[in-house]
């Protein structure tokens, strides 16, 4: 129950966070890492909760701007960074962007907390 | 707290958001910041358009006088109506912003040598060059000059510069456009000067080839000789077929320059210096093939009795266009055609009286002079027999992660000193030379724009363009009222024969400019007997014409025959017509070279793979097609001889040379095949004829050839590779090996990367039927489908119908999509 509760909180502020284009692209690592900072899990549990939240929510983003956008740009950018033009991996190694630290900062957020506390 | 596994993994995170958020080396260039880039609320993700986005809007601003409405059509074209001119400009700005910030942004970076600033140490050669050559200087002049003089100008390109910054104001930061994040810069506000800027560019762009070629030429002269020199390098054309018919009659010059006494010995057969100066193509120099077609026929030549006009300017093909469509509707005027993101008004275009066009007009207007400092200071120059003081311009060069560099560019009364101790480049070789630039003068170059948008006459006309200055130009022009006329117009110089081809002397007066010709006298034609005007950047006179106009290198030869010889024996001409020679590849530089070079052939001595490829060569229709193969074979062998006949004359030096036109071997073998050049003067126990030669060239081309053949590239198409390109050069944002034939000397002017950038036919019935399109798309956003949407119609040679209608009609269109509104805040 916790695990859903932290991954939801964590899509739902990285997304709002991000709504403020005026504040960094990372400003979700902070975000949660408070929420890993009020609800305590095990390590593990809290890397994947915000690993999961974030990359559920940049895949969600990216795939749905990519589709109606019928891969015009994804096709290009997939060649410069370079990836063989693959707009497939270019969503893959957004995610994984995201999932990394989504992932890390809630680990860091959990480690601020005791291990009893993550009961 | 867990203090090590949280200062571990505080760590691990905080190396990765940096990482993510710095620009790593990716290759010769840099990537974006990774992480920015790539966050979909951020990044690149967000210039992902939807292919179905619907551009209806309502925008609210603060400084129009009243609303204005606008209809886009399904080409993404705005249809601006307006109740007063400055609000029509007002909201173009707007909307080039809109849809071309970056570009603009960019191309004004480049012609105010800033790309340091945002591309690092790399890009200093070419700010520096900009700088020195007074490109800043220039649009300053102008700005002050129409700051001060010309109310009316400065308030249009304030309105336009206030809607660019309407845009920018209200623009988030995660929908700056896609380059901006990929190169991690932000866009700063548009100001006038900017405008000026961009036009000092197309200045440069169309006149500034000259800061190269004056240099080559000198170098070229001092290497071979005059006497020699003059053998490789007439100006005389025998084919020339100029705008201005033959037998025109010229008035009288009113000004006679007189050539310095001392021009023999002192400037045309100055004795070589020891060193000469070491001269390569620059990457900044503009390209050769920058021109134009424009033409007009009368009522006389068309079926419907109604003047037909055509413009097709040739620039290089980038992505986003150097050209953006636009209609402007007000109560002064109605006007569509072509503008340049960046400036104020249509460019190239028609009203609902008269429609213009323009092509280069290739004078030289750009010279050197070599000045004498007196010590190593650079305060004091020998000028008519007296130290004459400098002023010292400081320009400032920011240059991302590295300190800024300072530029004292000494200027002196010729211009800026662009090459002193301080600037040294591969061309300069130790000498201190002056540049004197008719670009460097205060231009109100935008509002021959502006009256040529209002102007419903001929005599409208006359006073729009009177106003023009640099870069030179032919104006074309047609009215519903049965009219056609071409001139050529701007600040031509009063030169004696051969004043500034090379460096001048630059320690007095003698050399000096003698005086502008006064625009009366510049060559005009209206409504001629033959039923059409037209030009192709040919001279524009014979040699009848009181003035000298320069190098006969400056003035391609052939596309201008090629042009004329179709128009003249056509009747009931119709838009289609017009757009069949538009797009027309016929080689008539090769219908006269392909039987001089097969007079002399020996075919029996040639290798069997040559004379296989002399019957491609002669099976050959003479157009170039993309499919065809005989063009691909024609142009090497041409070349391939051309190489065999000079190269050895030039091949002692070991700076790279000027190379002789090709109308020069052409006309010389054609007058008399045993001209003693053709000799390998390098061969000392042999004299080489021509004929020898030939052989010589077919036999080194077929080797190419051969090699081509088994790689698929023996069609003209596929050889050629035309491509439109980025203004960042990243293939990925560029169309590559478009099927498109056409050449050199060919009406359908698409080289490799250069070729009509905008192609224009308007039939001046009483409701205005014109057609148009150019190599790309009126969004700037790589992730837009109107990115690069005209690209494959403009490559089939194919044409839009452009809605120009008034409100009412337009509205009731079907090929209108949108609709936006500007309210006064």
């Amino acid at each position: 129950m916790k695990f859903i509760a932290t991954l939801l909180l964590s899509t739902l502020l990285t997304y709002a966070i991000g709504i403020y284009g005026d504040l960094p692209w990372f400003s979700f690592v902070f975000t949660n890492l408070l929420v890993a900072l009020v609800l305590p899990q095990k390590p593990a549990a809290a890397f994947l909760s915000g690993a999961i939240g974030v990359g559920v929510l940049w895949a969600g983003l990216s795939i749905y701007m990519d589709i109606s956008n019928n891969h015009i740009l994804s096709i290009k950018v997939a060649q410069i960074l370079p990836l063989g033009g693959s707009y497939q991996k270019l969503i893959f190694v957004t995610v994984l962007v995201g999932f990394l630290l989504g992932g890390l900062s809630s680990l860091t957020g959990s480690f601020i907390r005791d291990k009893k506390d993550a009961q | 707290m867990r203090l090590l596994p949280f200062l571990a993994s505080a760590i691990v995170t905080t190396g990765l958001v940096v990482t993510l958020n710095t620009q790593l080396k990716l290759g010769a260039t840099k990537s974006p910041k990774l992480g920015y880039f790539l966050s979909p609320q951020h990044g690149f993700w967000k210039n992902a358009e939807n292919i179905n986005t619907n551009f209806d809007a309502s925008i609210l601003v603060n400084d129009l006088k009243g609303d204005v409405e606008v209809e886009i059509d399904d080409r993404l074209v705005p249809h601006i109506y307006a109740n007063n001119d400055l609000d029509a400009y007002y909201v173009q700005g707007y909307l080039h912003a809109k849809f071309r910030l970056w570009q603009m942004d960019f191309q004004t970076r480049v012609a105010s040598g800033r790309l340091s600033e945002i591309a690092g140490a790399d890009k200093l050669s070419i700010d520096r060059f900009f700088r020195r050559l007074g490109m800043v200087y220039g649009a300053e002049q102008t700005e002050s000059y129409i700051n001060e003089n010309n109310p009316i100008m400065k308030a249009t390109v304030d309105s336009y510069t206030a809607g660019v910054n309407a845009y920018i104001n209200q623009l988030k930061p995660e929908d700056l456009p896609f380059e901006y994040k990929l190169m991690n810069y932000e866009p700063e506000l548009w100001t006038p000067k900017k405008t000026y800027l961009f036009l000092m560019f197309m200045s440069y762009d169309l006149t500034g080839r000259s800061a190269t070629t004056d240099l080559q030429l000198t170098n070229t002269r001092d290497y071979l000789g005059y006497d020699l020199f003059q053998k490789l390098y007439p100006n005389q054309q025998d084919s020339l077929d100029p705008i201005i018919p033959k037998g025109t009659e010229f008035a009288k010059a009113s000004i006679k320059p007189v050539k310095p006494g001392s021009a023999d010995t002192s400037y045309l057969k100055m004795p070589a210096p020891k060193k000469l100066f070491r001269v390569e193509e620059s990457t900044e120099a503009p390209n050769e093939n920058n021109g134009s077609n424009n033409w007009a026929v009368s009522g006389s030549k068309t079926k419907s009795g109604r003047p037909i006009l055509c413009s097709d300017p040739h620039l290089g093909l980038n992505l986003p266009s150097l050209w953006f469509e636009v209609q402007i509707t007000t109560p002064t005027h109605s006007t569509y055609g072509a503008s340049f993101p960046g400036s104020p008004a249509v460019i190239i275009g028609f009203n609902d009286s008269l429609a213009w066009g323009v092509t280069n007009a290739g004078r030289d207007v750009l010279d050197y002079y070599e000045v004498k400092f007196k010590d190593s200071t650079q305060n004091e120059y020998w000028y008519n027999g007296a130290w004459k003081n400098v002023t010292k311009r400081t320009e400032v060069i920011k240059v991302k992660d590295s300190a800024d560099v300072i530029e004292n560019i000494s200027m002196s009364h010729w211009g800026p000193v662009m090459f002193d101790a301080f600037y040294q480049n591969q061309q300069s070789n130790g000498k201190n030379l002056a540049v004197k630039w008719t670009a460097h003068n205060a231009s109100t170059g935008v509002e021959t724009f502006y009256q040529l948008n209002r102007a419903k006459n001929v005599s409208d006309y006359l006073h729009a363009i009177s106003l023009w200055k640099c870069p030179g130009q032919n104006f074309v022009m047609a009215t519903k009222t049965g009219n056609i006329a071409i001139k050529q117009q701007g600040d031509f110089v009063a030169r004696w024969e051969h004043q500034g081809d090379f460096i001048m002397p630059g320690e007095d007066s003698s050399y000096d400019w003698q005086g502008i010709i006064p625009g009366n006298e510049n060559p005009m034609i209206m409504n001629p007997s033959r039923g059409f005007v037209s030009s192709a950047n040919q001279k524009s006179t014979d040699a009848t014409y009181p003035y000298y106009l320069g190098t006969a290198s400056s003035f391609p030869l052939y596309r201008g025959i090629s042009v004329n010889q179709h128009l003249t024996p056509m009747s009931q001409i119709t838009p289609e017509d017009m757009m069949a020679l538009q797009t027309n590849n016929d080689n008539v530089f090769a219908a006269q070279a392909r039987p001089a070079l097969n007079r002399l052939i020996q075919m029996d001595l040639l290798s069997p793979s040559a004379k296989k490829m002399v019957t491609i060569l002669n099976a050959w229709d003479l157009k170039n097609n993309e499919n065809s193969k005989g063009i691909t074979v024609f142009k090497l062998i041409w070349d391939s001889v051309e190489s065999a006949v000079w190269s050895d004359e030039l091949a002692g030096s070991k700076l790279p040379l000027t190379k002789p036109e090709s109308f020069v071997l052409l006309e010389q073998i054609c007058r008399d095949t045993n001209f003693t050049v053709a000799d390998d003067i390098r061969t000392k126990d042999k004299v080489e004829t021509l004929k020898e030669q030939v052989n010589l060239g077919i036999e080194r081309a077929t080797q190419q050839l051969i090699l081509l053949e088994k790689e698929n590239k023996l069609t003209w198409g596929s050889f050629k590779a035309t491509r439109v390109v980025h203004l960042t050069k990243i293939p990925a944002l560029s169309r590559l090996n478009l099927p498109i034939g056409g050449g050199v000397n060919i009406i359908n002017a698409t080289t490799e990367n250069h070729g009509p950038s905008w192609r224009m036919v308007v039939h001046m019935t009483d409701e205005i039927e014109a057609y148009g399109l150019y190599p790309g798309g009126q969004s700037g956003n790589p992730g837009s489908p109107f990115y690069d949407n005209f690209v494959d119609y403009w490559a089939a040679g194919k044409y839009y119908r452009l809605l120009f209608l008034s409100k009412e009609k337009l509205k009731e269109s079907e090929r209108v999509k949108w609709h936006m509104q500007f309210k006064h805040a």
